[in-house]
């Protein structure tokens, strides 16, 4: 003959504070549950996560004593992993998920803007190299350059700074640039990212 | 001919949660403890 302890008297038991009846509930309706979650999400994970929160729900509202016994301990835990699920898929539909398969990844269409490590680390040598080589320009076309590239001056503003015309700044521009691809050709510089 | 079997075998499948959310649901409920104070309740965490 096999007895089994009935839910309500395990619920009254752990409301008194033993917590081993807990176990026997949920070790008795773990299956239950678990498969009424799992044929609705289809996700083995998102499965464990609404059992882990629904039983958390019941624990905190046993424990704050707000548990009406009705002898429906297994319906009102079902309610729960319900609403639990349509929180979810509402969760979802805000936040739509797309999974990649082996075949496509959606990550070889979409990306940020920034450059990965490897590629800011070759980026910041080469504005590096390229300081230094702008330093072996003449002052003037040196001046030029850095208003132009790194001041975002307009030809008009650096005549204007530097006293000459529109045209000899964009003179002083042209040789500043053909003297640094002179000095990359020289020595044989590579400047790629 | 009709289609009488389902498109999602896997919904078939029985299943259980693991035995460390089982056991993760036990210390909780350990832990977990309710102070009551007039109409309000603090849950606190005694680990």
């Amino acid at each position: 003959m096999n007895l089994q302890i009935e839910d309500s008297v395990l619920v009254r038991d752990y409301i008194s504070g033993d917590e081993k009846s807990l176990e026997v509930l949920i070790n008795r309706h773990n299956q239950r549950i678990s498969s009424f979650i799992y044929s609705k999400v289809l996700d083995r994970d998102i499965t464990e996560d609404i059992f882990q929160d629904t039983f958390i729900k019941v624990i905190k509202t046993l424990k704050k004593g707000t548990y009406s016994e009705e002898g429906k301990f297994l319906p009102w835990v079902m309610r729960i992993a319900h609403n639990l699920i349509i929180d979810h898929f509402r969760k979802n539909k805000r936040m739509p998920m797309f999974e990649g398969s082996d075949d496509f990844n959606i990550f070889s269409v979409i990306g940020d803007d920034k450059l990965n490590a490897e590629k800011q680390i070759i980026k910041d040598q080469i504005n590096t190299d390229l300081r230094y080589l702008i330093d072996e320009l003449p002052d003037d076309q040196r001046e030029v350059l850095l208003m132009r590239i790194y001041k975002d001056m307009s030809f008009k503003e650096i005549s204007e700074n530097t006293g000459v015309s529109i045209n000899t700044a964009l003179g002083r521009m042209r040789y500043a640039l053909i003297n640094l691809r002179k000095i990359i050709d020289k020595h044989n510089i590579v400047l790629t990212n | 001919m009709e289609k009488i079997y389902s498109e999602y075998p896997k919904r078939r499948g029985l299943t259980k949660a693991a035995p460390e959310t089982i056991q993760f649901l036990m210390n909780f409920s350990k832990s977990l403890h309710i102070i009551k104070h007039a109409e309000f309740s603090f849950e606190g965490s005694l680990n």
